[in-house]
C-alpha cells in the first residue's frame, strides 16, 4: 500500500472546499454538529410553536393542518435530524481518540455517511417550501399515512428518512469495525472506555434496527408512489405490518439514542469524581444486556393495537426487565461519586442533573410496561411526558453534558463556565416545567397529537404551565448558542482540561490531523490516568516515530448524496428523466471511487516532530 | 390585550398545581377518578406501580443527596480518592432487588391483563359494535336493532362488549373515566369490555392521530339506569322501523324537504338514509353539536353553515345554504328526538 502512496504533502485545500471534500473524523464531526444543530433549532421553533398552540384552550395560534405538519416534523427532525447527528458527531469526535487511532476505519464511507444524512434531512425539510410538510405524525401509521388521507409530505418522510437512513446506516458499520479493528496495542475490549463502549453497541443495534425501518420505508413507498397496496386494507393489505415494521426498528432506537448519553455520563461524572467508574464490568454488561433486549420488546409500544392478552403480557415483562440493567447503571454512578472528590463545572452539572431526571424517566417506563395500565397512558400526554423525559431530560442532557466536556478538544476553546452554569439552570429548570405537569394532563384524559382542547375539562392550567417552562428551555438553548460565539474568542483549551482519564486527553486541543503521532501502549482501564498515577509525563509510544499515512480528501460522497437527494424529488414527482440522472450521478461517483486508485498520501516524520510532539 | 389579562390570571393559579395536581381533573373525563371496574383495575395498578416507582426514587434521590453534600470537593483538599473497581455484593443487591420488585408488579399485571380481555358473549353483555370515521363514532346495538352516533347510550352497572372497527384510518377509542383505550383498525375487529357503575355524562376521546381534526373528535357517553335505557332503546326501535316522522310545523316541513334532498344521502334519519355521516335519528337529544359545540339552535346553523371551520378536513361538504335554509334546517333537527 505505502509503496504506492505519494510522499508529497496533500495538496492544501482551504475554506469551504477543504469542509466539502474533508475525510477527516474530527472535521466529519464538526459537520454533524453544525448540521444536527441546525436541525436541533428547526425542530425546537417547531416545538415552540406547538406549545404556544396548546397554552390556551381552543387558540388559532396554529391551524389544525399546520399543526400536525408541526408534530410530524418536530419529532422526526428531533429524532432523525438532531439528535442523532450530534451522537454522530461526539462519535466521530471522540471514539477514535479513545481507542488510539488515527481516523476511523472508512475515512470515505463516514464523510459519505455525513452528506447522505445531511441530504436526506436537507430534503425532507423542503417539503415545508413544496406543498407541505409531512402530517401523519413521526409513526406514520398507515392509513392515515397512505396518498388517501395525507397530501405529498408524506413522500418527503419516506424518501427524506430513506436516505438520511443510509446514511445512519452506513456510520453504524463504519464505527462497529472502527472499534473492533483500530483499538491501539493494549486497548483490550474490557480496557475501553464506557463511551467506547455505548457506541460499539449502538452501532451494533443501527446494524440490526436500521433495515427494518428501510424495509418499512420501501413498502410505503410502493404503496404511495406507485400503487402498491401492502397497507390497504379495502385490497388485502394490513395495517399492523407497518406499525411492526416501525416499532422493531423504532424501539432500538430508543437504545441507539441513550446508550451514547449512558457512555457520556460514565465519562464526565468519573472525570469530575477523580474515581475510576464504580462496577466497570456490570456497566458493560449492563449496556450489552439493554442493546440485546431493546430488540425483544417493540410490541409495547402497541399495546392497543389489539395484539392480545397473551402477546402483550409478555411484551410487558420483558419490557419490565430493562428496568434491572437500568437501575445498574443508575446505582453504578452514584457509587462512582460516592467516596469521590466531586466538582461542578459545566459539564458535570448536566451529567448529575441527568441522573434524577433520566430517574423519573425510567419509572414512567416501567409503569408502561404495565400492558393494562397503559391502556390508559397509551396515546396521552403520560407518554409525551415520559419519552420527553427519557429524550430530553436524559439524552439532550447528556449531550449537553458532552459538549461541554469534550468541546475543549473539539475546538480548542474553553466554554464559558458562567454563561454555561445559566445555560443549564434555565433549561433544566424549564424542562421540568414543561414536561411534569403533563404526566397528569395524560391521566387527566388529554390524548396526544391533539391540535387544541375544549375549556371546561381541568386541563387549562396543566398546559398553561408546560407552555411557560418551554420559555426556559428556548433561553437556555439561546444561551448555549451566545456560550458557543462567545467562547470562539475565549480561552484556549490545553490538552487536558479536566484532568481527564482517557486517551483523547493526551493530545493536544484540536487534535493534529493525525492525531497521535505515536500509537499509545495501552496499560489498563483509564490509560491515561494510570500513567498519571505513575508518575509519567504521557504515555508509552508503541511505536517508533514514523511516516503517517493519511487517506485523501474527496468531492465524491458529497457528489453521491446530492445524486440520491435529485433522484428523490424524481420519484416524488414521477419524472424519471430525473431519477435516471440522479442515479447516473450517484452511480458514476460509486464507479468512480471503484476504478480511481486512492494512494492516500504521507505525512512526513519531520513534519509531525515539528509541530507534534512537545505538546 | 386579552391574552394578557387571561396570561396573569393564570400565573396567579400557578400556586393552586398542587391542589390540581392531587385534585386530578373532571370526574367525567380523568383515569383517575374511575367509574367503572376496568378503570378502578387500571387504576390499582397505576397506584401499585407509582407506589413502587415512587420509593425506588427516594432511594435514589437519598443517595443522590448524600453524595453530592458529602463528597463535593471542599477547597484546599487534596490527594486522591481511593480508585474502588467495584462491590460484588452491592451489584448484586442492586440486581436483586429491582428484580424482586418487578415480580410483586407482575403479578398484578398478569392476572388483570387476562381479566381485561375476558370476552363476554350477549347472555352476559350488551355488544355494541364501534365504527369510528373521519372525524365521528358510530355505534350500532345489533342484538337491539339500534344505530346511533356521537352520544354513546349505556345501562348502569351492566357489561358492555365492544366490538371495534374503523371505516377509513385508524382511530382508538377511549373513555378515560371508564377505562383504557383500545385502537379501532380498518379491516379488522378489536374488543374490549367496558361497565359503567355511575349513571351521567362521559367523555369520550378518539386517541390515535386520525386527521386534522383528531383533537375534535369527541364523543359522549351517557349512563342512564336500565329502565330508561331499555325505554330509550324502544324510542329509537320504534322511530328507526318506521320511515321519517313528517314534521308538523311549517318551518320544520320546509328543513325536512332541503334535509331529504341534500342530507338523506349522507344521514339517516328513522329508518331511511346513508350511512356515509351520523346518524341523526335522536340529534336533538344530543350532549354536542357534532361532538364538540355546546347544542344550541346557533351553533347547529354555525355548523351547517360552514361544516369545515369548526372541524377542518371532515367529509362534509360546505353545502352553500342560504340563511332561510340554515333556519329550515335547524327547526327541522331540533324535533330530531326520542325523548
Amino acid at each position: 500500500m505505502s509503496a504506492h502512496a505519494s510522499h508529497a504533502p496533500a495538496p492544501k485545500r482551504s475554506g469551504l472546499w477543504d469542509w466539502l471534500t474533508t475525510v477527516d473524523h474530527k472535521k466529519i464531526a464538526i459537520l454533524y454538529l453544525i448540521a444536527g444543530g441546525i436541525f436541533f433549532l428547526a425542530g425546537g421553533f417547531e416545538a415552540l410553536l406547538i406549545r404556544l398552540q396548546l397554552m390556551y384552550p381552543e387558540s388559532q395560534v396554529v391551524g389544525a393542518g399546520l399543526f400536525n405538519e408541526l408534530i410530524t416534523m418536530h419529532g422526526t427532525t428531533m429524532i432523525f435530524l438532531a439528535v442523532m447527528p450530534v451522537i454522530f458527531a461526539l462519535m466521530n469526535a471522540v471514539v477514535p481518540l479513545q481507542i488510539g487511532a488515527r481516523d476511523v476505519a472508512f475515512p470515505f464511507v463516514n464523510a459519505l455517511g455525513f452528506w447522505l444524512f445531511f441530504f436526506g434531512g436537507l430534503l425532507l425539510n423542503t417539503s415545508w417550501f413544496l406543498g407541505g410538510a409531512p402530517d401523519a405524525g413521526w409513526t406514520s401509521y398507515t392509513t392515515l399515512a397512505l396518498n388517501q388521507y395525507s397530501g405529498r409530505g408524506v413522500d418527503f418522510y419516506v424518501l427524506g428518512l430513506q436516505i438520511a437512513g443510509l446514511g445512519t446506516l452506513i456510520g453504524g458499520i463504519n464505527f462497529l469495525v472502527t472499534i473492533i479493528n483500530m483499538r491501539a496495542p493494549g486497548m483490550t475490549f474490557m480496557r475501553m472506555p464506557m463511551f467506547t463502549w455505548a457506541s460499539f453497541v449502538t452501532s451494533g443495534l443501527i446494524l440490526f434496527a436500521f433495515p427494518a425501518i428501510t424495509v418499512g420505508l420501501v413498502l410505503l413507498m410502493f404503496d404511495r408512489l406507485f400503487g402498491g397496496n401492502f397497507f390497504n386494507p379495502d385490497a388485502g393489505g394490513n395495517v399492523i405490518i407497518w406499525e411492526h415494521l416501525f416499532w422493531i426498528f423504532g424501539h432500538p432506537e430508543v437504545y441507539i439514542l441513550i446508550l451514547p448519553a449512558f457512555g457520556i455520563i460514565s465519562e464526565v461524572v468519573s472525570t469530575f469524581s477523580k474515581k475510576r467508574l464504580f462496577g466497570y464490568s456490570s456497566m458493560v454488561f449492563a449496556t450489552a444486556l439493554i442493546g440485546f433486549l431493546g430488540f425483544m420488546v417493540w410490541a409495547h409500544h402497541m399495546f392497543t393495537t389489539g395484539l392480545g392478552a397473551i402477546a402483550n403480557t409478555l411484551f410487558g415483562l420483558a419490557t419490565m426487565l430493562i428496568a434491572v440493567p437500568t437501575g445498574i447503571k443508575i446505582f453504578n454512578w452514584l457509587l462512582t461519586m460516592w467516596g469521590g472528590q466531586i466538582t461542578f463545572p459545566t459539564a458535570n452539572l448536566w451529567a448529575v442533573g441527568f441522573i434524577p431526571t433520566f430517574t423519573i424517566g425510567g419509572m414512567t417506563g416501567v409503569m408502561l410496561a404495565v400492558p393494562p395500565a397503559d391502556y390508559q397512558y397509551h396515546d396521552s400526554y403520560f407518554v409525551v411526558a415520559h419519552f420527553h423525559y427519557v429524550i430530553v431530560g436524559g439524552l439532550v442532557s447528556g449531550l449537553f453534558a458532552g459538549l461541554y466536556y469534550w468541546w475543549p478538544k473539539m475546538f480548542g476553546k474553553m466554554l464559558n463556565e458562567k454563561l454555561g452554569k445559566w445555560n443549564f439552570w434555565t433549561f433544566f429548570i424549564g424542562f421540568h416545567l414543561t414536561f411534569f405537569p403533563q404526566h397528569f394532563l395524560g391521566l387527566m384524559g388529554m390524548p396526544r397529537r391533539v391540535y387544541t382542547f375544549l375549556k371546561g375539562q381541568d386541563l387549562d392550567v396543566g398546559n398553561f404551565i408546560s407552555t411557560i417552562g418551554v420559555f426556559g428551555m428556548t433561553i437556555g438553548t439561546i444561551l448555549f448558542l451566545v456560550n458557543v460565539v462567545v467562547s470562539a474568542k475565549g480561552k484556549r483549551a490545553v490538552a487536558d482540561p479536566w484532568d481527564g482519564r482517557t486517551l483523547e486527553w493526551t493530545i493536544p486541543s484540536p487534535p493534529p490531523e493525525y492525531n497521535f503521532a505515536q500509537t499509545p501502549l495501552v496499560r489498563g482501564l483509564d490509560a491515561f490516568w494510570i500513567e498519571k498515577m505513575a508518575g509519567n509525563k504521557g504515555m508509552t509510544p508503541a511505536e517508533p516515530l514514523g511516516d503517517i499515512h493519511m487517506p485523501s480528501p474527496s468531492f465524491l460522497p458529497f457528489l453521491m448524496s446530492v445524486g440520491l437527494f435529485i433522484a428523490g424529488y424524481g420519484f416524488m414527482y414521477h419524472n424519471y428523466v430525473v431519477v435516471v440522472i440522479g442515479l447516473l450521478v450517484t452511480f458514476g461517483c460509486m464507479f468512480a471511487r471503484s476504478v480511481k486508485d486512492d494512494p492516500g498520501y504521507h505525512i512526513h516524520e519531520d513534519e509531525i516532530e515539528e509541530k507534534g510532539v512537545k505538546a | 390585550m386579552k391574552g394578557w389579562q387571561q396570561f396573569w390570571r393564570q400565573l396567579s393559579l400557578f400556586g393552586l398545581l398542587a391542589l390540581v395536581l392531587t385534585g386530578c381533573g373532571k370526574d367525567e373525563l380523568s383515569a383517575l377518578k374511575p367509574s367503572g371496574p376496568v378503570a378502578a383495575m387500571q387504576y390499582d395498578l397505576m397506584k401499585l406501580s407509582s407506589a413502587i416507582m415512587i420509593g425506588v426514587f427516594i432511594v435514589v434521590m437519598l443517595i443522590f443527596t448524600y453524595v453530592l453534600i458529602r463528597y463535593r470537593k471542599r477547597p484546599g483538599q487534596q490527594g486522591i480518592p481511593k480508585q474502588v473497581e467495584g462491590n460484588h455484593a452491592l451489584e448484586i443487591l442492586w440486581t436483586v432487588i429491582p428484580f424482586l420488585l418487578l415480580i410483586v408488579m407482575a403479578v398484578p399485571t398478569v392476572t388483570t391483563g387476562f381479566a381485561l380481555h375476558e370476552e363476554y358473549p350477549k347472555e352476559e353483555a350488551l355488544q355494541v359494535k364501534v365504527t369510528a370515521h373521519q372525524f365521528w363514532w358510530e355505534f350500532e346495538y345489533p342484538d337491539l336493532g339500534v344505530a346511533t352516533a356521537q352520544d354513546l347510550v349505556l345501562p348502569v352497572g351492566k357489561k358492555v362488549q365492544f366490538h371495534l372497527t374503523s371505516a377509513d384510518v385508524m382511530h382508538a377509542f377511549w373513555i378515560p373515566a371508564l377505562g383504557g383505550k383500545i385502537d379501532t383498525n380498518p379491516g379488522q375487529e378489536n374488543k374490549m369490555w367496558l361497565q359503567a357503575d355511575k349513571t351521567g355524562i362521559f367523555y369520550g376521546k378518539c386517541a390515535e392521530l386520525c386527521g386534522a381534526s383528531h383533537a375534535l373528535m369527541d364523543f359522549k357517553v351517557e349512563v342512564m339506569d336500565q329502565a330508561a335505557f331499555d325505554k330509550w332503546i324502544d324510542g329509537m326501535k320504534g322511530v328507526q322501523s318506521k320511515d321519517p316522522a313528517v314534521a308538523t310545523s311549517p318551518g320544520a316541513a320546509q328543513g325536512q324537504e332541503i334535509f331529504n334532498k341534500s342530507c338523506l344521502g349522507c344521514h339517516a334519519v328513522a329508518g331511511k338514509g346513508g350511512k356515509l355521516g351520523p346518524n341523526l335519528t335522536n340529534f336533538a337529544d344530543r350532549e354536542r353539536v357534532a361532538g364538540i359545540l355546546e347544542h344550541t339552535p346557533e351553533n347547529v346553523a354555525k355548523w351547517l353553515k360552514d361544516p369545515q371551520k369548526e372541524k377542518t378536513g371532515n367529509n362534509m361538504p360546505n353545502l352553500n345554504l342560504d340563511d332561510a335554509q340554515v333556519k329550515a334546517l335547524v327547526e327541522y333537527m331540533s324535533t330530531l328526538s326520542v325523548k
